[in-house]
């Protein structure tokens, strides 16, 4: 067990606490420096996603996490940073600046998106920004003279300082590397400055927050803002990652997945967003599993336990159709949510805290220690 | 001119008249105390003036400025900050944000800066500190600065309270039952804090309170308040013999 002697108010401010942090987390750098010339690339690939799965979920857990405003829209968002790039670059115009009109474009339609945010509140907010998902994918659907409807758009790939730079090369990973990694310590810098504060005082009580002089409404529209511009930056290197984008790909489901990324890291810190972001990434390879291997195996199973070769085939055939039925993904997102809502509302980071709390304390834990927590997810402020 | 004055304030709600052409006056560095029955309106009265209600009629002054078309959070940048009757705390921050939340109204920094953590905003951030730990020192809440709010007790909750409306630096102060659910000690201290604000800090002190043990204690003056109207204003002892307040209190 360690303790913190503060000797000084620097202390209170600085990102590592202490040492221990550094050599973790200068560890884990290292390992994914090194990770492009170790793995395959379909292993690359899957970092690339994860990459900006856990950019979208920073951004949407500094929305909801941090200033307490749901939203189902972020597919939007997303899509409307991957088309400004997708249209941009047909002009010629060179990456650093595309990248950089998607985020402020996408920040600004955040931003008015964000107006009808400051008199809704909780379901009616979720339902506002699953409107506004709707409309955009239809826009984008119909706008043919810019978005070429539901033909889609090719992009090309990125060229960066006089090289290109190949979406499923080291370099394009090293590239989404970087946009995590800003945007993790640009949100980390925001929450500790007084900014971030008034977002946590939104969240927890408006009343409060307003007479302690916080202009709740601005903030509200700078925290949309915000968490949109950085969906919109995630939204290009997206678009570049799959290299062509059309409407429905940035569906409903999409928003659910960034809400899955944050509710099952955990809520209350961005490590949630990027343990999310592993775990959502993690079940299309399950799901493939359970398609390709899970019948054939069940069925010999059955066969061992004596069901005949007919009957085993016929439990195959079975097993076979349920794995690869229509909406099965929806169904496990949706079982998965409410699992982790009712046994674990922490989240795979909460559980990774009482894991290290565990070893930390042997043999003193108690199983109760975490029985009276009240936390955001189940308590009555998330209305 | 008086410090404080509200006049003719009135509050509304359809035909019940929460509070009726209310006129008081407050001047500079004295400690008053509202009283009155339940729903009598001392409750309303706060949240009119910090703004959380709209007054039907009448107008607010402050250190000779009409403050009654200020937004709420207005009110709080204009040095007047209050505490809530059924405490309003950040209750998923640490005692720390907590205080510093209350730093915000003398927050400069811009956004693009706060992004970048530059040293400015260092600076900015531990001067910050440095004020709230005078405030932590002020009112001995050294050993909860880094307790998340959820996990403490109701006495040092209100307590804590109390440190973030003076993190705000405020120059008038609406304490609104701050000894409500404090046991006796507890109650003493909040009384030498209340006249602690007033001597060193040069605070200038409005409480509604019921405990009036507390009120004649610290305050300088006291309104009675029922259905909305003033009863009576004057020293304590004056407030308490009155023969309207004691009806009120206990019927005639």
């Amino acid at each position: 067990m360690r303790f913190l002697f503060k000797t000084d108010y620097e202390d209170d401010i600085r990102l590592f606490p202490h040492s221990g942090y550094v050599w973790s987390y200068g560890t884990l750098l290292v390992l994914l420096v090194i990770a492009p010339y170790a793995l395959s690339s379909y292993l690359i690939s899957q970092l690339v996603f994860v990459c900006i799965y856990a950019t979208v979920g920073v951004a949407l857990l500094i929305l909801t996490g941090f200033t307490g405003q749901a939203s189902l829209g972020h597919a939007a968002f997303l899509a409307i940073g991957a088309y400004t790039a997708a249209y941009l670059q047909q002009f010629n115009v060179p990456f650093p600046i595309y990248f950089l009109a998607a985020g402020l474009l996408t920040g600004l339609v955040g931003a008015i998106v964000g107006f009808p945010a400051l008199r809704l509140q909780g379901i009616y907010l979720v339902i506002a920004t699953i409107s506004f998902a709707f409309i955009v994918e239809e826009i984008l659907a119909r706008w043919e003279s810019v978005t070429h409807g539901n033909e889609g758009m090719r992009i090309k790939t990125i060229a960066l300082l006089g090289t290109t730079v190949p979406r499923d090369g080291p370099a394009f990973y090293f590239l989404c590397l970087a946009m995590l990694i800003l945007t993790i310590v640009g949100s980390l810098n925001l929450l500790r400055s007084p900014t971030g504060r008034a977002f946590i005082a939104i969240r927890d009580s408006e009343t409060a927050a307003r007479s302690m002089g916080i202009n709740v409404a601005l903030y509200k529209v700078k925290s949309f803002a915000i968490s949109a511009a950085i969906t919109g930056f995630a939204g290009v290197l997206f678009a570049h990652k799959l290299s062509f984008i059309s409407p429905e790909m940035f569906t409903l489901q999409l928003s659910i997945e960034f809400i899955i990324v944050i509710l099952i890291g955990g809520i209350f810190s961005l490590h949630g967003a990027v343990l999310g972001a592993i775990f959502i990434v993690m079940i299309d390879p399950f799901l493939t599993y359970l398609k390709d291997d899970m019948p054939g195996m069940i069925g010999s199973v059955a066969a061992a336990l004596g069901a005949g070769s007919e009957g085993a085939a016929h439990i195959q055939d079975r097993v076979a159709a349920f794995a690869s039925a229509n909406g099965l993904k929806g169904a496990i997102y949706g079982v998965i949510i409410v699992l982790f809502v009712l046994f674990e509302p922490l989240g795979l980071y909460g559980r990774w805290l009482k894991i290290k709390l565990f070893f930390q304390l042997f043999p003193l834990y108690k199983r109760a220690t975490f029985k009276r927590q009240k936390i955001y997810v189940k308590s009555e402020r998330n209305r | 001119m008086s410090y404080f004055r509200a006049e003719n304030l009135s509050l509304h709600f359809g035909g019940l008249k929460a509070v009726d052409a209310v006129s008081f006056a407050v001047e500079k560095g004295e400690i008053l105390s509202i009283i009155g029955p339940n729903g009598a309106g001392k409750s309303s009265i706060f949240n009119l003036i910090s703004r959380i209600y709209s007054p039907t009629s009448g107008r607010i002054f402050f250190e000779d400025q009409d403050i009654t078309g200020e937004p709420a959070y207005g009110i709080a940048k204009l040095g007047i900050a209050r505490t809530f009757q059924n405490i309003e705390l950040f209750e998923n921050a640490t005692v720390l944000n907590n205080l510093l939340v209350g730093r915000h109204r003398h927050s400069t920094t811009q956004l693009w800066q706060e992004l970048l953590f530059l040293p400015s905003v260092r600076a900015k951030e531990k001067a910050h500190r440095r004020r709230v730990e005078q405030v932590i020192d002020f009112l001995d809440l050294e050993p909860y600065r880094d307790k998340l709010i959820s996990g403490l007790p109701y006495g040092v909750r209100k307590v804590i309270e109390l440190a973030r409306a003076l993190c705000t630096e405020p120059r008038l102060i609406l304490l609104d039952e701050p000894s409500s659910g404090l046991n006796v000690e507890e109650t003493d201290d909040m009384s030498f804090w209340i006249r602690d604000m007033k001597s060193e800090l040069g605070i200038t002190v409005v409480m509604v309170e019921h405990d009036m043990t507390l009120v004649n204690r610290v305050s300088d003056r006291v309104i009675a308040l029922n259905y909305g109207r003033v009863l009576a204003m004057g020293t304590p002892s004056e407030v308490q013999h009155h023969p309207d307040v004691v009806a009120a209190y206990l019927g005639s």
